[in-house]
């Protein structure tokens, strides 16, 4: 038994925060930080469960993942982050219209 | 040995509780800038997590990108939006959530069904599961690097570094295609930071060629010396630097490609003469896998800076 499962659990419990704000959250920049949040979270899951191996090295095939994951999510977020200064140029606000209250 | 153990346990215990309550606290906080700052301190502390669960490579990474760069972006959007919300006089960190109430009931009630059910799926695994970590020790010898996470980056799954690195153009061809970051006119940058920037790029460079040559044999490669590399350019460019027109013109789109292109063009080879994708015959993977990772931390690292380049799109007309 070793620091795996324990790890892996945080995982969990990050990615369910970062759920949780995503869905409450108007501001579409706090939305971008908590699928940022939810991104770690996985990588977290990935890493912890490739450590299940004992006295040896740990799974190098996850790590290759999340590390190929983490500049993905940035290059991402970038994407993201000017698509919302789009959006706040055009209509004056950070949030998307909520097309049910119309 | 007991006291160590204990130790460590109580070490990993306070820093996971730790992740907890930043990313809580990151979500939850009012003040964007404020949300911001502790998103950045999550990110280091990712960092040390990472290197308690032995993978020092994805530190290196998490270090530069996670804490770093995508703290830098979030900060020069937040930067554009408060100017132009101080014009307009919007409040910006009261944000009453305009989400009704029982959607807010639903997910108290939602999110800890998902949690348990995400943790009871964790626990039920087994405790011992060696992956394909015997299958990468075995073939080690025959990649051309040493440092597993590298050989499987570069040679095993070398196609999944190929499509990340077109994934990372083809955002970027998006963030250029909007019109790219926004004009931000603040004062200009200080003599201190001047000077101080103009010192600590050649650093940056220097620990980036360090990273990628020892990324064969021990942690380190393309991704960690890319971001080290990112991180000098958007210093740079943060710090009012400007580029010329006709630099934009050709270096910088030539060094755009250079990492996909490679990436293609010895695919096509080793399909022709190998049989398959990026299967490198063995006296040269060594080599192969230097050259390539070479133009992929060009790549990554140009690409990831022009992620903050100002209006790219008037610098392309200019000419």
């Amino acid at each position: 038994m070793n620091n795996a499962f324990l790890f892996a659990l945080v995982g969990v419990g990050i990615f369910s925060l970062g759920l949780y704000a995503l869905i409450m959250h108007d501001h579409l920049l706090r939305k971008i930080l908590a699928v940022n949040i939810m991104g770690s979270g996985v990588f977290l899951v990935l890493v912890a469960l490739a450590k299940r191996t004992g006295d040896a090295l740990p799974d190098p095939v996850p790590h290759a993942m999340v590390l190929t994951g983490i500049v993905v999510a940035v290059s991402a977020t970038a994407l993201a982050l000017i698509l919302l200064l789009k959006v706040f140029a055009k209509s004056g606000q950070a949030t998307l219209p909520d097309r049910c209250k119309e | 040995m007991e006291a160590i153990t204990l130790l460590k346990w109580t070490f990993d215990t306070v820093l996971g509780l730790g992740l907890l309550w930043l990313a809580w606290r990151a979500l939850t906080s009012t003040d964007l800038f404020q949300a911001i700052i502790l998103f950045v301190s999550f990110g280091l502390l990712m960092t040390l997590a990472w290197v308690r669960l032995d993978a020092p490579d994805i530190a290196l990474a998490e270090a530069a990108i996670g804490a770093g760069l995508t703290g830098a972006l979030l900060l020069s959007t937040l930067a554009r939006l408060q100017t132009a919300e101080v014009e307009n006089t919007l409040p910006q960190s009261v944000q009453p959530s305009s989400k009704p109430q029982l959607v807010h009931w639903l997910l108290i009630i939602i999110i800890p069904l998902l949690l348990a059910g995400l943790g009871y799926a964790i626990l039920d695994l087994p405790p011992y599961f060696e992956g394909l970590s015997g299958a990468v020790a075995a073939n080690l010898d025959a990649s051309g690097a040493n440092n597993p996470v590298t050989a499987v980056l570069l040679n095993f799954r070398g196609y999944d570094t190929m499509l990340e690195i077109i994934v990372l153009l083809m955002a970027l061809l998006g963030a250029w295609s909007l019109g790219g970051m926004p004009p931000y006119t603040d004062k200009p940058a200080g003599a201190v930071l001047d000077t101080f920037s103009r010192f600590l790029v050649p650093v940056f460079i220097l620990v980036g060629a360090y990273l990628l040559w020892i990324g064969t044999s021990a942690p380190g490669g393309a991704f960690q010396a890319g971001s080290v590399l990112g991180a000098a350019a958007v210093l740079l460019i943060l710090s009012d630097w400007r580029l010329r027109p006709t630099f934009i013109q050709r270096t910088l789109k030539l060094a755009l490609i250079s990492g996909s292109s490679a990436f293609i063009t010895i695919g096509l080879l080793t399909t022709l003469y190998e049989g398959q994708l990026l299967a490198y015959p063995a006296t040269y993977a060594g080599i192969l896998i230097l050259f390539l990772e070479s133009l992929a931390t060009i790549s990554i690292g140009v690409t990831l800076g022009a992620l903050f380049l100002r209006e790219p799109v008037k610098y392309m007309e200019s000419q």
